[in-house]
């Protein structure tokens, strides 16, 4: 409770002296949170060994299936995991402090203030009872003490910036009264109130109409660039981190299986799981072209077959991969692959093995 | 051979307000649309909600009696048809939805899920109908051990085979697919598209796709209709149709679709503002409010789908290119 004091006094300065510092916003190390059913027989590893890192401004896109733990992940990283959840191992670093050790009074002040989140569905994330005005302002209030006149001057200035037509009239409405594209940008208003250092989206658009999706990505990035947000995009739409993200992690069975720069992995993925996931998704310029399926079905995380989680369905799949699970190789460009093809012997010069650390 | 044709189709709902409410206004989901779908090949429906084409699919399916125009099916007027071909109608007429969680009965196995219209629609013993689910569970690339489990055992993506598998029990001329990949994981997605297009050129089946994912529609479709507030406009070949829009729409929905790879750099059209409620449609061009190309009579004249290249196109700004047509409203939607 007493680290309270020091905690914002280490965040001033990083604000203020945004370009002076290298250190990473948040810093992911080997994170693993697990599931135990009530008896403790059963564990489901949703998130497994994660190592991930972000830096201010930046946009991080976390891809995977349902079931891939990006979520999970997520809400370890808000500290707002359901009851038979465990952070078994690991750090989260947000500038420098581990929230993993933070009370839970302490990770009241973290979360809306300093990591906000956009959740899919804007109706379930907005009270229907209270007016929009009030739902904006209460961030304000209760992270900054803000009286309601001032915080209500606040909101209408937000729902200005998330470009909603007439704000003053909006404030007094309620979410019932608006469409959904509306909602989410209210839902969007409602994470910036505070002047959040990162942002993280789980699939803020999946409930969005084409046009309205692009509206909202494009707010997004408006929004990003004016409060020097980070991004973490979660989804599982390779369009999207295609669009928006400088970075990205693909996640598969609990595990950041690839990660690096966007551009790269699109160019030339380095895990089979990623390549599949890229050649499968139909384009709008060669439309006669076959698909390339992935075969199979996504593992169940309480029984995964041993080595690889991908190996059942990966067609470069050898001996090694149904044996042994491979650690984390990391490559130049800040990649990494947890492939044993990653670690052929032809590019074992410049390939640094951190099983040490996993 | 055109396997259906929809002429004029219409539906209008009654909007009412409250208990005792009065009406207040038509709802024109659908509104005045005509296309056709040839045998063998797959019609794509695209747009936002709203838009009309989940009414245009229970239209076809004949779940919505449409409060005008028509739709001819093997060149025989629905509307004329008597019981045994309202019958062989919804035989030749099959759907595939959205989520297979909720399309599959949880307590009924998959050999009675996959018999059950069999059972309904034909006398057969019941050893050929057993015959017949295990030629359909081979046919979508299941094994037949599936025909004694329940919906619970299988993933997502083998619900959707078991759906498929039952639109197909019938061996229906046409089926319907709404939005059929969109619940599903990514990675299963391109199986299950892989496996329509399969079956398509087996079978010889039509398809009425619709989608919100652009990329999946052009990919799928020989033909695409655009639709915009309960009206088409624009339709026409589903390759040239997503690669050149003529639409100011089209355009913008096809530019808002997100690329396939981070280089690709594309002219992005953000349109302002939502999609007016269908209760009370703009006057004229219903997209006039929104498109960047509007002009004052786009807020007068209601444009007609009319030939641009080979593409049917409902817009002013082709309007110059051809000899001006008379003006026409509403009647000439047909």
């Amino acid at each position: 409770m007493s680290s309270l004091t020091p905690s914002s006094a280490s965040y001033e300065p990083t604000q203020r002296g945004r370009s002076v510092t290298t250190r990473p916003l948040l810093e992911i190390e080997n994170l693993s949170t697990h599931y135990v059913s009530s008896r403790g027989t059963r564990v489901v590893r949703a998130v497994d060994e994660v190592s991930l890192r972000i830096n201010v401004g930046e946009t991080l896109g976390i891809v995977g299936e349902s079931g891939s733990g990006k979520s999970t992940l997520a809400l370890t990283i808000l500290r707002v995991l359901p009851p038979a959840a465990r952070i078994v191992s690991g750090k989260i670093l947000l500038e420098g402090e581990d929230l993993v050790e933070k009370s839970d009074a302490e990770m009241r002040h973290v979360r809306g203030k300093r990591i906000a989140m956009i959740l899919q569905d804007p109706m379930a994330s907005l009270n229907p009872l209270f007016t929009i005005g009030d739902q904006v302002a209460e961030p304000i209030r209760v992270h900054e003490g803000a009286g309601r006149a001032t915080a209500w001057r606040r909101a209408r200035e937000l729902l200005k910036a998330v470009r909603i037509p007439s704000p003053e009239t909006r404030v007094t409405q309620y979410p019932h009264e608006m469409s959904g594209g509306m909602r989410q940008r209210i839902v969007g208003a409602i994470g910036i109130s505070c002047e959040p250092r990162l942002l993280i989206a789980d699939e803020p658009t999946t409930s969005l109409d084409l046009t309205i999706q692009a509206q909202y990505l494009n707010l997004l990035r408006e929004l990003q660039r004016e409060h020097g947000l980070a991004l973490i995009f979660i989804t599982h739409n390779l369009g999207i981190v295609a669009k928006m993200c400088d970075q990205l992690a693909v996640m598969y069975a609990g595990r950041v299986v690839e990660s690096g720069p966007v551009s790269r992995i699109f160019n030339a993925p380095a895990h089979p799981y990623t390549e599949a996931l890229l050649n499968s998704i139909p384009r709008m310029s060669d439309s006669t072209q076959r698909l390339t399926a992935i075969e199979g079905q996504p593992p169940d995380l309480a029984a995964l077959p041993p080595g690889c989680a991908f190996a059942p369905r990966c067609t470069k799949a050898f001996d090694r991969c149904h044996e042994e699970t491979p650690p984390e190789f990391r490559s130049g460009g800040g990649r990494t692959a947890r492939c044993w093809l990653a670690a052929s012997p032809s590019t074992h010069e410049d390939i640094l093995v951190r099983s040490g650390a996993a | 051979m055109p396997v259906l044709e929809a002429a004029g189709l219409s539906k209008h709902f009654q909007a009412r307000r409250g208990i005792f409410g009065g009406d207040h206004g038509v709802v024109r989901a659908v509104d005045g649309i005509s296309f056709t779908i040839e045998s063998g090949q797959t019609l794509g429906v695209v747009g936002e909600s709203g838009c009309g084409k989940t009414t245009t699919a229970k239209l076809v399916l004949g779940l919505e009696k449409p409060t005008g125009g028509t739709i001819r099916f093997e060149g025989r007027d629905l509307q004329g048809l008597d019981t045994t071909g309202r019958r062989h109608y919804r035989k030749s007429v099959q759907a595939v939805f959205q989520d297979p969680y909720a399309s599959l009965n949880p307590r009924m196995r998959i050999d009675a899920i996959i018999a059950e219209p069999l059972v309904t629609n034909e006398s057969l013993p019941a050893a050929a109908v057993r015959r017949r689910v295990l030629q359909l569970l081979d046919l979508v690339g299941l094994p037949a051990r599936a025909a004694d489990l329940f919906p619970h055992e299988f993933s997502g993506g083998q619900r959707q085979r078991i759906a498929i598998a039952r639109a197909l029990a019938l061996s229906p001329k046409l089926v319907v697919l709404d939005e059929p990949v969109s619940a599903l994981d990514v990675s299963i997605r391109a199986q299950i598209l892989n496996l329509l297009r399969d079956l398509q050129a087996e079978l010889g089946l039509s398809y009425l796709f619709i989608a919100h994912d652009l990329a999946a529609v052009a990919h799928m479709s020989h033909t695409i209709v655009v639709m915009y507030l309960g009206q088409i406009v624009e339709s026409g070949d589903a390759r040239t149709l997503a690669r050149a829009p003529k639409h100011p729409y089209t355009e913008a929905l096809f530019s808002a679709a997100l690329p396939s790879h981070p280089d690709e750099r594309r002219e992005e059209i953000i349109l302002p503002g939502e999609v007016p409620s269908p209760l009370n449609p703009p006057a004229g061009c219903r997209f006039h409010p929104r498109c960047p190309h509007a002009m004052a009579r786009c807020s007068r004249e209601v444009p007609m789908l009319a030939d641009v290249e080979g593409r049917l196109v409902a817009c002013h700004l082709y309007d110059s290119d051809t000899s001006r047509a008379p003006l026409k409203i509403e009647v000439a939607a047909k």
